[in-house]
C-alpha cells in the first residue's frame, strides 16, 4: 500500500498546487487588465445622476466595500480569507444575494446533467470506437465520418438541432427551463416528474457530441493495438479472438482515460454553453446572465466552482487511473 | 518530400476536407465581388424576413406594363392563400355542428370547401354549444371570403394639388407584371436577420471573420506550443521542469475559463475580431506544447543531432534544421485542429457574450448568438441560426477530415 500512498500524495500535492495556481489566476488576471472595475460599476449605478458629488460618494462606497483602495497583496489575502469561508461576495445584478448562495442552487443543476452525459457518452463512444476498429469494412466507414461529423458539431448547434426538432416542431420535450416554469423546487412527484422531462434533451444535446469526440480516439488507440506485435503473437498462439480483443481494449482504454482527464475541462465548457441554449438552471445561464449584467462577482465566482469542478474531476480520473494502470500496481507491489 | 505530397494529394479524406475548406475560403474571396455593399447594413426594417424574391410593391403598381394572362386556377389560389389554416379550422367546426359528415369536408381541397359553405352556411343559424370567440370567428371568416370573391377591380388613386384623391390606374385581378421589368427587386435567399440584415452576405462575411480568427489564433497557439515544447524536449532539466510545471498547469486549468475571465476583462469596447482571436490563441496552446515536446525528447540524442552539437551548431540552428523536419508533419496537423477549436472557441465564447463587438464585424458565432437573443430557433426563423450551425458543422468536419487523412499518411498503421 506503500506505493499507492506515495503516488496520491504526489498526486494530491500536485493537484493544491494547480488549485492554488487557479485561485491565483482567477483574482489577478481581471485586476491586470486596464481600466476601474469599480469605476465601471459606478458609472452604471451613478448614470442617473446629476451631482458629481454623488457619484463620487458611491465610488468611494463601491471602492470601501470591494477593498479596491488597498494595496493588492492585502486585497489578495482578503479574497482568499473570504474565499475560505465560502464567501464569494455579493452578486450586482440581485444585490443584496451572495454570490455563494446563487451558485449554490445552479451548481447542482450542472453536476447532475454533466457528470452523467460526459460519462455516458465517453461510454458509449469508446464502445463504438472499438467495435470500429475490430470490424473495419462497412461500420467503420459508416461510424468514422459520421463520428468526425457530430464531433466537428458545436456543442450548442446540436443543442439548437435537437431543441427545434424535438421541442418546438415535434412538441414532446420543453423548450427551456429544468423544469416546469410553475412549479417550486421540492422533493415532490410532480417536481420530479417535470425535471425528468426538461432533463433528457440537454443530456442527449451532451452525450451525442461526446460520444463523437470519444469514438475517433478509441478507434485510433485500437487499430495500433490491434496491429501490435502481442497481437500478431496471440494470434499465433491460437489464443480466441474474444480474449484477444479483451486485452486490446484494456491498453487501449488507459490512454483514453487519461484522455478523458485532459479533456474534460473541454467537455464541460461546451456543455455550459449548450446550457444555455436550453436555459437551463446551471452555471452556463448564470455565467450568461452575469455578463449581460457586467456582474463581476458572480462570473468570478462562477470560473472558480468551474474550475474547482475540472480539477477535482481530474483528481478523481488520475486516482482510478492508478488502481487500474498496471505500471503503477506494480510500483506498488515492489 | 515530393512522395509525400503525392501520398497526402492521393489520401481522399484529406482531399475532401482540402476542397470543401477550398471552397469555403473561395466563397468568402468571390461573393463580395458579386453582392457589393457593407455585410452590416440594415436594409430591413422589422426582424427575421423570410427568404424570398421581394417585389417593390410601389413599383409594381406603378409600371406601365401589365399583361393579362387569364388563369383559370388564379381565384382559387388567391383564396387559399389569404385563408389562414385556423379559419378553415373554423369553418370545419361549423360544418360539423351543421351537421355535415366529417368524411365531406376536405381542408385541402379550397374549391369544393368553398361551395360546400356557401351552400349550407347561415348567419342566422345559432349553435348554442358554440363560444362567442368561435361565433365571431365564423363571421369574420364568411365576411372575409365574401371580399375575396367578388372580382372587384383595385383603384390606385393619385392624390390631387387640393389634397382630394384622384383616381389613378385600375389594377384588374387578371393582371400581371413580369419581375424582370421591375426596377426594385431583391433577392434575399436567406431572409433578414434581427436586424434587418440580408442573412446570405452576413454570414460568408462572418465566414470569413471567422476563418481568420481560426487562423490567427491557430497560428499564435501552434507557434508558442512549438517554441516551448521544442526547448523543454530539446534542452531539458530546469527549463522543462519549468515549461512542463506551466503546462501542466494549463492542461488542468480549462482555458474556456481563462477565456471567459479575459475575455469580459477587455471589456466590449475593446474587443475586436483580432483581440478575441489573440486571447484565443494565447489560451491554448497547451496541447501542442506537450505533444512536440514529447516527440523532441524522442528525438533529442539521434546521433545527427550529437553530430551537430559537436560542430558547434546553434541551439536555433539545430532546433530548426536537426528537429523541425521530424515534427513537422505532426506540427501542421496540429496547426490544423488549432484553426478548427480557435473557430468553435469564438463561437463559444460569442455564445454567452463574449465575442468581438456587434457593431465592427459579423462573426459566426456572433450572429448564432443574436439569432438566440432573439429567439429565432422558438420563432419559427430557420434561416437565421440554421445554416450558421450547418457552416460552422462544415468547416470543421473539412478541418478534421484533412487531418484525419494526414494522419493515415504519417502513420501507416491507420492505414486501411
Amino acid at each position: 500500500m506503500k506505493g499507492y500512498k506515495k503516488y496520491f500524495g504526489k498526486k494530491a500535492l500536485w493537484f493544491f498546487i494547480t488549485l492554488v495556481c487557479a485561485v491565483i489566476l482567477n483574482f489577478i488576471l481581471p485586476r491586470l487588465m486596464p481600466g476601474d472595475p469599480v469605476a465601471a460599476i459606478t458609472a452604471r449605478i451613478a448614470g442617473g445622476m446629476t451631482s458629481a458629488t454623488a457619484a463620487q460618494q458611491i465610488y468611494q462606497e463601491y471602492a470601501e466595500k470591494f477593498g479596491t483602495n488597498q494595496p493588492m497583496i492585502v486585497q489578495f489575502f482578503t479574497y482568499i480569507k473570504n474565499l475560505l469561508r465560502g464567501d464569494l461576495g455579493l452578486s450586482f445584478t440581485q444585490y443584496p444575494r451572495p454570490v455563494s448562495d446563487i451558485l449554490k442552487s445552479s451548481v447542482i443543476w450542472t453536476v447532475c446533467l454533466q457528470l452523467p452525459a460526459i460519462l455516458t457518452g465517453w461510454i458509449i463512444g469508446n464502445v463504438l470506437g472499438a467495435l470500429a476498429a475490430y470490424i473495419r469494412k462497412g461500420f467503420d466507414k459508416v461510424l468514422l465520418p459520421l463520428s468526425l461529423l457530430i464531433s466537428g458539431l458545436p456543442a450548442f448547434g446540436l443543442a439548437i438541432i435537437l431543441l427545434v426538432v424535438f421541442g418546438v416542431n415535434l412538441k414532446i420535450a420543453p423548450i427551456s427551463g429544468g423544469y416546469a416554469q410553475n412549479l417550486i423546487p421540492s422533493f415532490t412527484p410532480t417536481f420530479i416528474k417535470s425535471v425528468i422531462g426538461h432533463y433528457w434533451l440537454p443530456f442527449f444535446s451532451i452525450v451525442i457530441i461526446a460520444i463523437g469526440g470519444q469514438a475517433i480516439g478509441m478507434r485510433s488507440m485500437s487499430i495500433y493495438e490491434l496491429n501490435s506485435d502481442y497481437v500478431k503473437y496471440s494470434r499465433f498462439l491460437g489464443i480466441k479472438d474474444r480474449k484477444i480483443v479483451g486485452y486490446v481494449f484494456r491498453n487501449a482504454m488507459l490512454p483514453q482515460i487519461t484522455g478523458l482527464a485532459l479533456s474534460i475541462g473541454t467537455m464541460i465548457g461546451g456543455a455550459l454553453v449548450a446550457e444555455v441554449i436550453f436555459n437551463y438552471p446551471g452555471l452556463g445561464s448564470t455565467i450568461l446572465r452575469g455578463i449581460t449584467g457586467s456582474d463581476y462577482p458572480m462570473i468570478s465566482g462562477s470560473t472558480l466552482i468551474i474550475t474547482l469542478m475540472v480539477l477535482a474531476a481530474s483528481f478523481i480520473i488520475d486516482i482510478v487511473y492508478g488502481f487500474i494502470d498496471p505500471r503503477v500496481k506494480a510500483a506498488q507491489i515492489e | 518530400m515530393k512522395n509525400t505530397l503525392r501520398q497526402i494529394t492521393q489520401s481522399p479524406k484529406f482531399m475532401i476536407g482540402f476542397c470543401l475548406i477550398l471552397v469555403l475560403i473561395l466563397t468568402t474571396l468571390i461573393y463580395p465581388l458579386f453582392s457589393p455593399g457593407s455585410p452590416l447594413e440594415m436594409i430591413g426594417l422589422g426582424t427575421f424576413f423570410r427568404p424570398g424574391t421581394y417585389v417593390s410593391v410601389y413599383d409594381s403598381v406603378t409600371t406601365d406594363k401589365r399583361y393579362t394572362i387569364n388563369l383559370t386556377d388564379a381565384a382559387e389560389k388567391r383564396v387559399a392563400s389569404k385563408l389562414a389554416s385556423e379559419d378553415k379550422e373554423v369553418m370545419k367546426t361549423w360544418l360539423l355542428e351543421f351537421g355535415i359528415a366529417e368524411e365531406e369536408i376536405d381542408l385541402e381541397d379550397t374549391e369544393a370547401l368553398l361551395d360546400l359553405w356557401f351552400n349550407t352556411y347561415d348567419e342566422s343559424i345559432r349553435f348554442d354549444n358554440m363560444t362567442t370567440a368561435v361565433r365571431k370567428h365564423v363571421q369574420r371568416t364568411d365576411a372575409k371570403l365574401d371580399g375575396l370573391l367578388e372580382h372587384q377591380d383595385i383603384i390606385v388613386a393619385d392624390s390631387a394639388a387640393d389634397g382630394s384623391l384622384v383616381e389613378g390606374s385600375l389594377i384588374k385581378g387578371n393582371e400581371y407584371i413580369n419581375v424582370a421589368e421591375i426596377a426594385n427587386v431583391r433577392v434575399l435567399p436567406l431572409g433578414t436577420d434581427n436586424f434587418g440584415r440580408d442573412m446570405l452576405k452576413e454570414m460568408i462575411s462572418a465566414l470569413g471573420v471567422s476563418l481568420m480568427i481560426g487562423l490567427i489564433a491557430g497560428a499564435i497557439a501552434t507557434f508558442i506550443g512549438l517554441a516551448l515544447g521544442l526547448l523543454s524536449g530539446y534542452l531539458g532539466g530546469v527549463v522543462d521542469d519549468i515549461i512542463m510545471f506551466v503546462t501542466n498547469l494549463f492542461t488542468v486549468i480549462p482555458s474556456f475559463v481563462l477565456l471567459i475571465l479575459i475575455s469580459f476583462s477587455i471589456g466590449q469596447s475593446d474587443r475586436g475580431a483580432t483581440t478575441v482571436a489573440i486571447v484565443i490563441g494565447l489560451t491554448s496552446w497547451v496541447w501542442t506544447t506537450r505533444s512536440v515536446r514529447a516527440q523532441v525528447t524522442s528525438l533529442r540524442n539521434r546521433d545527427h543531432v550529437n553530430l551537430s552539437k559537436l560542430s558547434g551548431h546553434s541551439l536555433i540552428r539545430i532546433l530548426v534544421t536537426d528537429i523541425l523536419p521530424y515534427i513537422a508533419s505532426y506540427v501542421i496537423m496540429a496547426f490544423i485542429l488549432q484553426i478548427c477549436s480557435g473557430i468553435l472557441a469564438e463561437a463559444q465564447l460569442s455564445m454567452l457574450g463574449l465575442g468581438p463587438k456587434t457593431t465592427s464585424v459579423p462573426t459566426l458565432g456572433l450572429m448564432m448568438f443574436w439569432a438566440m437573443a432573439y429567439t429565432a430557433h422558438l420563432n419559427g426563423a430557420w434561416w437565421a441560426y440554421f445554416p450558421l450551425v450547418i457552416l460552422i458543422a462544415c468547416i470543421s468536419f473539412s478541418l478534421n477530415l484533412m487531418n484525419t487523412g494526414l494522419d493515415q499518411v504519417f502513420n501507416p498503421q491507420l492505414r486501411d
